[in-house]
């Protein structure tokens, strides 16, 4: 086909004709217009559809102080933290972009969690948008690792023992895992060696990954259109142009609405770095002023406070609590075969795999150690099958029956219970407890399937509950 | 459902109590309070002469510049004629001459960097300046130490009381109490410190001094410390400004939506 150039009148304005230049060799309009511009987004968007852009938002500031760290960091283990020191006092600004950089990275998982929480209250991760639920838990999955690599380069004690601490839990795999665990080290202990990958990866591998899966995460976003606060699918009502009727053009409503969203963020974002960039150690981990040391271990190694939850059921999965767990899948197996409408295949596969675990915990099999491992990676890998798991006929939590909220509430509890007990040292009562909520935690996902259809759901509406200002 | 709901909200707020039952098991020794005297800048600079005249001999500050210290209200010229004891030019970073391997010979561990040693040294017991301040106040004899020192806040550390000059020496008193669970058994516990040879300085110009600096310590940890909070305050109330402009923008814009 001959490539044809739109003419414009001789008096048009120059801006205009270059823009004209442009759109005859590469979409820019377009693509302006299908992904904001002229993007149609449901209009009773309420305060927890703001981190989205939040975390896009986030993600620059990382991006662009990281940029400026790298250009006077070291990724050297016998330079690293005197560097670290060096932007702190010698570079111009490099205590503001320091503090950006770490205050934003916790901002980042406080952005992302409330993200989830939104998706989970609105059933966002629902038929038709799984895929964007599941760039989303990649991209969950690649931000805890650029946390991860991350935290190793200031070089302090708690960046070491930390990292020794969580590469050795790939050596609790059976047959392969001292292997791995060499080979994510690259030594037999965490050093020079691994410091210098680490760097990469944090700089480098996962932050090109972040990017396209954010890319992804975005496109498959504004091919089904967002969701919103009352479930309802906006596309089923359209008005005379095609548009939603409960539908506004992203620009200018949301431009200005993600606009007040970010300077709001601005100001708490600010407080923290100009008035307690530490919080509490917390942010910024006191231990880890220390130069990392490999001939002192501290009392206690703890991980960031993001990864906290999670850390929880890593220890609260003792031999002890292995016998719970035993019970808990015996359970299970018997209610998919008396209560669910899979295949028959389905279940003796379920049936088969539970009976495999079940062996597998038993003491003389494998130890409550490489268990422990496994249900700590299975608390993040469930996320995935939330878009099947969840079995009600209604997506928001606004139709559903009044307990369903109850359930949502006791299972965000127990989350931020089993965070706050992963920060504290181990103890008798905090194991027991962090057992409990291991237990809440796990039973609100594999339990879904039943609870999520039970109960009197409320009619839903045709149009989005919207109330004009 | 109601009892349900009561049930679990009973469960729940028995869940998150529990933890507070646990709080009190660590017998460490309490931190006093270091006061505040990140402003002081006569307090800074007295801080600064005795960490230069007794702490820089074995302890380094190597990412501290000694012409930093221009920011507590010293010039060059005062840094080159008073302070500039372990080097020579006022460029220089405050590194020493003892080497690590030496210093592990003769007091069994290197003395650590000092530089951020005041944010290192926070716990939920106290900040890094409060564990320093009661730390340098806590020496008592003890024969059984190699040094003939040994400390409440750091059991059996290497560092000799290196203030004792002005402090004086003081021995420590122990009690035994009954058990507080009425095992019947005795544990040893502190009970006050006693004076055995007086010091130069009495004891609250000692803690003065030690105030001093303790907020030497906690300046040279974190330099751009006041910059940071006084920049905040502009910071803060611009971005207010800013954000009460994006409310009404917005406001503005979204009254066409109906």
């Amino acid at each position: 086909m001959a490539f044809v150039e739109k003419k414009l009148p001789a008096d048009a304005p120059a801006i205009d004709k270059a823009l004209n230049w442009i759109d005859s060799r590469f979409p820019l309009t377009k693509l302006w217009n299908d992904q904001w511009g002229q993007y149609y987004a449901p209009k009773n968007f309420n305060f927890w559809y703001i981190f989205g852009s939040l975390a896009m938002f986030v993600l620059v500031i990382q991006i662009v102080t990281g940029i400026i760290l790298v250009m006077h960091y070291k990724p050297d283990a016998a330079l690293a933290f005197a560097s670290v020191e060096y932007i702190m006092r010698e570079v111009p600004w490099g205590w503001l972009v320091r503090y950006m950089h770490s205050t934003g990275a916790s901002a980042f998982f406080i952005i992302v969690y409330l993200h989830m929480a939104r998706a989970l209250m609105y059933g966002s991760y629902r038929k038709p948008r799984e895929l964007v639920w599941l760039f989303g838990f990649a991209i969950f999955l690649c931000l805890m690792a650029e946390a991860f690599f991350g935290y190793l380069l200031p070089w302090g004690q708690m960046s070491y023992w930390g990292a020794q601490v969580i590469v050795n839990l790939f050596g609790a795999i059976p047959f392969i895992g001292p292997d791995l665990s060499l080979w994510i080290r690259g030594d037999y202990v965490v050093s020079d060696a691994t410091l210098n990958r680490f760097f990469s990866f944090h700089v480098i591998a996962i932050p090109l990954v972040l990017l396209g899966l954010v890319a992804a995460h975005l496109i498959a976003l504004h091919e089904v259109g967002s969701n919103n606060p009352d479930g309802i699918e906006i596309k089923d009502t359209l008005d005379a142009d095609g548009h939603p009727v409960d539908g506004i053009p992203s620009n200018p409503y949301y431009t200005s609405h993600d606009l007040f969203g970010v300077t709001v963020f601005l100001v708490l974002f600010s407080a923290v770095i100009f008035f307690a960039p530490e919080m509490g150690g917390y942010f910024l981990e006191y231990n880890n002023f220390l130069p990392a040391d490999s001939l002192k271990t501290p009392l206690h190694i703890a991980p960031t406070w993001y990864f906290t939850p999670f850390y929880s059921i890593l220890r609260a999965t003792t031999s002890d609590f292995l016998y719970v767990v035993q019970a808990g899948i015996a359970a299970y197996v018997a209610l998919v075969y008396l209560k669910s409408n899979l295949s028959a295949i389905t279940k003796a596969a379920i049936a088969a795999v539970g009976l495999l675990i079940i062996i597998g915990m038993m003491p003389a099999v494998l130890e409550a150690k490489f268990w422990g491992v496994v249900l700590f990676g299975a608390s993040v890998m469930i996320l995935a099958g939330l878009p099947w798991l969840d079995c009600s006929p209604v997506k928001s939590i606004r139709y559903r029956p009044d307990w369903h909220k109850t359930v949502l509430i006791v299972f965000a509890i127990a989350f931020v219970i089993l965070g706050y007990l992963g920060v504290q040292p181990p103890s008798p009562v905090f194991n027991a407890v962090s057992q409990v909520c291991t237990v809440l935690y796990f039973a609100f996902f594999l339990l879904m399937p039943w609870w999520s259809a039970k109960g009197t759901f409320k009619p839903v509406p045709q149009r989005v509950t919207f109330k004009p200002h | 459902m109601k009892f349900l709901k009561n049930s679990i909200s009973t469960i729940v707020a028995t869940l998150v109590l529990l933890p507070v039952l646990t709080m009190a098991n660590e017998s460490e020794f309490p931190l006093d309070h270091a006061p505040d005297r990140s402003n002081n800048m006569a307090a800074l600079q007295n801080g600064a002469k005795l960490f230069v005249n007794y702490c820089l001999n074995c302890h380094s500050a190597a990412a501290m510049r000694y012409s930093r210290l221009t920011d507590l209200g010293l010039t060059d010229d005062q840094i080159r004629n008073n302070l500039l004891l372990a080097s020579d030019k006022v460029g220089n970073l405050m590194t020493i001459n003892l080497s690590a391997k030496d210093a592990k010979e003769w007091f069994g561990v290197a003395p650590p960097d000092l530089s951020v040693i005041a944010r290192a040294k926070s716990s939920s017991a106290g900040s890094g300046a409060d564990w320093l301040y009661t730390y340098l106040r806590s020496y008592y004899k003890d024969d059984t130490r190699p040094t003939g020192w040994n400390n409440m806040v750091f059991p059996s550390v290497a560092m000799p009381h290196v203030l004792w000059e002005l402090q004086g020496v003081r021995n420590a008193k122990f009690v035994e109490v009954e058990d507080a669970h009425g095992s019947g058994k005795k544990t040893t516990t502190f009970s006050k410190f006693e004076t055995v040879v007086p010091g130069q300085l009495t004891e609250v110009e000692y803690d003065n001094n030690v105030a001093d600096l303790v907020a030497y310590l906690s300046w040279m940890a974190e330099p751009a410390q006041n910059t940071r909070k006084r920049l905040g305050v502009w910071v803060l109330m611009w971005l207010s400004v800013l954000s009460f402009l994006a409310w009404r923008l917005n406001a503005s814009y979204w009254k066409e939506v109906k």
